[in-house]
């Protein structure tokens, strides 16, 4: 899908309307990128409705007595931001059936890897099993990031956090990411993709299939942290475009049970490139480059990439 | 209506004949009964109510906040791990003051695992900023579901309901129910608040350093001036039920000397007990509260002025001197004794009211005490 200009203009002006200036969220950060590539891409004739976890964009953006939202938005806590929708979206349905509202909703989940994947696991898999009319968005900056850069059950094989922080005897975190994707899947829902932002014609395309089916609908969303990964604020873009370059994080979407690589490199690049593109795996570069570290980052990722395309 | 009916389906009852817009629920023991026969009510079409099933009792409360954040009449019930579970929400429901009601079965918390009566669940939520309203039989129980309702929407803070688990979830009492166009009518329409389908609203703001205590003075504040809605709503119920309540309940406390604390059901043996004594012309007297949150300090503190008072407290408070509603009684009367009985159901019924009272009016006791330990299973 191509977006043409005047489009995109439309869809970032809309997006600033539901997340306007005034969020704190740092220099080169994603999150609100996302939040109005979202925002501006649902329908004219629906309002959305927001709720977000406790995390990045819920500290930046809902500071007392200011607030970065111009639709309704709610934060309960850290892991209850897809049960808390539940209860908005089934309120909507009672009061529609009663005759007290006309207009109609979009209700949408903004929450982080931590709030996903960990802490929040359970209630996200509660809203899809029941079915409510939702679109969960997670971001994915591979570890929390508000608190300082712990590991989460997203944060990559080898990278280094501040808990699972390379050392002496440490190579970075032994375990390999959760596969939310897997996970969410197995639920059986009409829609899921795995977008990245700078593939932004992609991103559009996935908010606006997504947001076309009734029922619960997952987007899992690629955001680079240049705080906590530690690289130059304006390189954001860069590095998650090297994620995808290498099929370290595929773009691809599940729809009615069928997959789809929704892009696929012509000629990957080598992982080493996105590796080095940041500071989570420094300890792979220095003091010594450790090649072989680096070649079974590459051997999972190539693997992972093949068994996705027999999907 | 005049009905035999135990306190789980007196709750799901009331909720039946006022239809909220949702329910969120998880179920657990001994408040199971409710959701399955409100399930029941929903699935032969008896009600409207969006009925959510959630995965857990933490889910089900925040289903609620979010049903009641976008302007829903709400309703829910848990007891005993599952309270413990959704404390963290519990909190927030109050922080956010949504409107909600939520009936509680009250029954200990493990380990050791337990399933029967004692304060220990709702205890936990004492200092949530809920209104917590303590019943001690299934008319009570009725009455008090449907004014929790109305009190919730007129304070805009969340209403616990008590009854003890199985004493009064289980146990089956006549009531008289109101007609369904009674309670309704009583109730009343839902009220608007703010909420995120009627407007653009920001629910569950960062509130820093700069402005934190002022919303806790004023959550405090609202919660203790609260008992006046509460009378209000007790009133106008009594108006036509002719059923009357108070913040407490009491008897012979006029002239009584020797004064008997405790709440919930077991209040109705220590009453009995009372009675009984009178007839022999003691001067004993009991007394319970009702609303435990906000507590009547004033009105208790007046009422026991001079008297010898014995609490009973049906929890501990693990490392205090005294169990949790000893500590809110000591320092009024002229004498204060705190007994913890009851603990993981134990019954106190009126064979063990009798005998504990006896044991205050006829020797020295001490200033606390637990009642009824078992001689064979010193530890």
């Amino acid at each position: 899908m191509d977006v043409k200009g005047n489009e995109l203009q439309k869809i970032w002006e809309k997006g600033k309307e539901g997340f306007g200036p005034g969020h704190r969220t740092c220099s080169g950060c994603f999150i609100p990128t996302i939040v109005r590539t979202v925002l501006g891409n649902v329908p004219d004739d629906c309002e959305p409705v927001v709720s977000i976890a406790t995390g990045c964009l819920e500290v930046t953006s809902t500071i007392w007595p200011h607030t970065s939202f111009g639709v309704s938005c709610i934060h309960n806590a850290f892991e209850n931001s897809a049960s808390t929708l539940a209860g908005v979206e089934r309120a909507y349905a009672a009061r529609k059936k009663r005759g007290e509202l006309k207009k109609k909703y979009k209700f949408i989940v903004f929450a982080g890897d931590g709030g996903t994947v960990d802490i929040g696991l359970q209630a996200l898999s509660g809203m899809l099993e029941r079915g409510h009319d939702i679109l969960y968005v997670l971001y994915d900056n591979a570890a929390y990031s508000n608190t300082g850069m712990q590991r989460s059950g997203s944060t990559p094989y080898l990278a280094s956090t501040t808990t699972t922080p390379a050392g002496l005897e440490s190579t970075g975190k032994a375990q390999k990411r959760k596969d939310i994707m897997s996970i969410v899947a197995a639920h059986n829902i009409p829609y899921a993709a795995q977008a990245n932002p700078a593939y932004l014609d992609d991103f559009i395309y996935k908010i606006k299939k997504a947001l076309s089916y009734e029922g619960p609908k997952f987007l899992s969303v690629l955001m680079p942290c240049n705080y906590g990964w530690k690289f130059p604020s304006s390189k954001t873009y860069d590095v998650a475009r090297l994620a995808t370059e290498t099929n370290f994080w595929p773009l691809y979407e599940i729809e009615g049970g069928k997959y789809k690589i929704n892009y696929n490199p012509k000629k990957a690049l080598p992982v080493e490139e996105y590796l080095k593109s940041h500071k989570l795996y420094a300890h792979l570069f220095k003091p010594e480059l450790r090649k072989n570290l680096i070649a079974k980052v590459q051997e999972e990722v190539d693997k992972e990439f093949k068994v996705l395309g027999k999907k | 209506m005049r009905a035999l009916i135990n306190g789980n389906y007196a709750v799901s009852y009331a909720m039946m004949q006022i239809n909220p817009d949702v329910c969120a629920s998880y179920p657990i023991t001994p408040q199971t009964q409710i959701i399955e026969t409100f399930s029941k009510y929903v699935a032969d079409g008896k009600v409207t109510t969006e009925n959510i099933l959630a995965e857990s009792e933490h889910s089900a409360m925040s289903a609620c906040i979010g049903a009641s954040a976008a302007g829903a009449r709400v309703f829910t019930a848990t007891a005993s791990q599952g309270l413990a579970y959704m404390i963290e929400v519990i909190y927030i429901a109050a922080g956010l003051r949504l409107p909600m009601t939520m009936v509680v079965g009250n029954r200990g918390i493990g380990a050791p695992l337990l399933l029967h009566c004692d304060y220990s669940d709702s205890f936990l939520a004492r200092d949530s900023g809920w209104i917590q309203i303590y019943c001690k039989d299934v008319q009570e129980v009725y009455d008090t579901t449907l004014m929790a309702v109305k009190i919730t929407e007129e304070t805009k803070i969340p209403v616990m309901v008590m009854m003890d688990g199985f004493y009064t979830t289980h146990g089956e009492q006549v009531i008289d129910t109101l007609s369904t166009k009674q309670a309704v009518n009583f109730v009343g329409k839902k009220p608007k608040w703010p909420n995120m389908l009627d407007s653009k609203i920001t629910f569950g703001n960062v509130s820093l350093t700069d402005s934190n205590i002022e919303v806790r003075e004023r959550q405090w504040r609202d919660l203790a001036n609260s008992s006046k809605s509460i009378l209000g709503i007790q009133k106008g119920f009594e108006k036509f039920s002719k059923r009357n309540y108070g913040l407490y309940e009491s008897y012979g406390l006029k002239d009584a000397n020797t004064v008997f604390v405790t709440m919930g059901s077991s209040y109705q043996a220590i009453e009995l007990t009372c009675q009984e004594l009178r007839k022999k012309g003691k001067k004993v007297g009991c007394l319970r509260p009702r609303v435990y949150r906000p507590f009547p300090y004033n009105e208790l503190r007046a009422e026991l002025k001079g008297k010898k008072i014995i609490v009973l407290d049906r929890a501990i408070s693990h490392g205090a001197e005294f169990g949790p509603m000893g500590l809110e009684f000591q320092g009024m009367g002229r004498e204060f004794y705190n007994v913890v009985y009851g603990i993981g159901g134990r019954d106190f019924g009126l064979e063990e009211a009798k005998d504990l009272v006896g044991k205050f009016l006829k020797g020295k006791q001490k200033k606390f005490q637990f009642y009824g330990l078992r001689k064979d299973l010193k530890n």
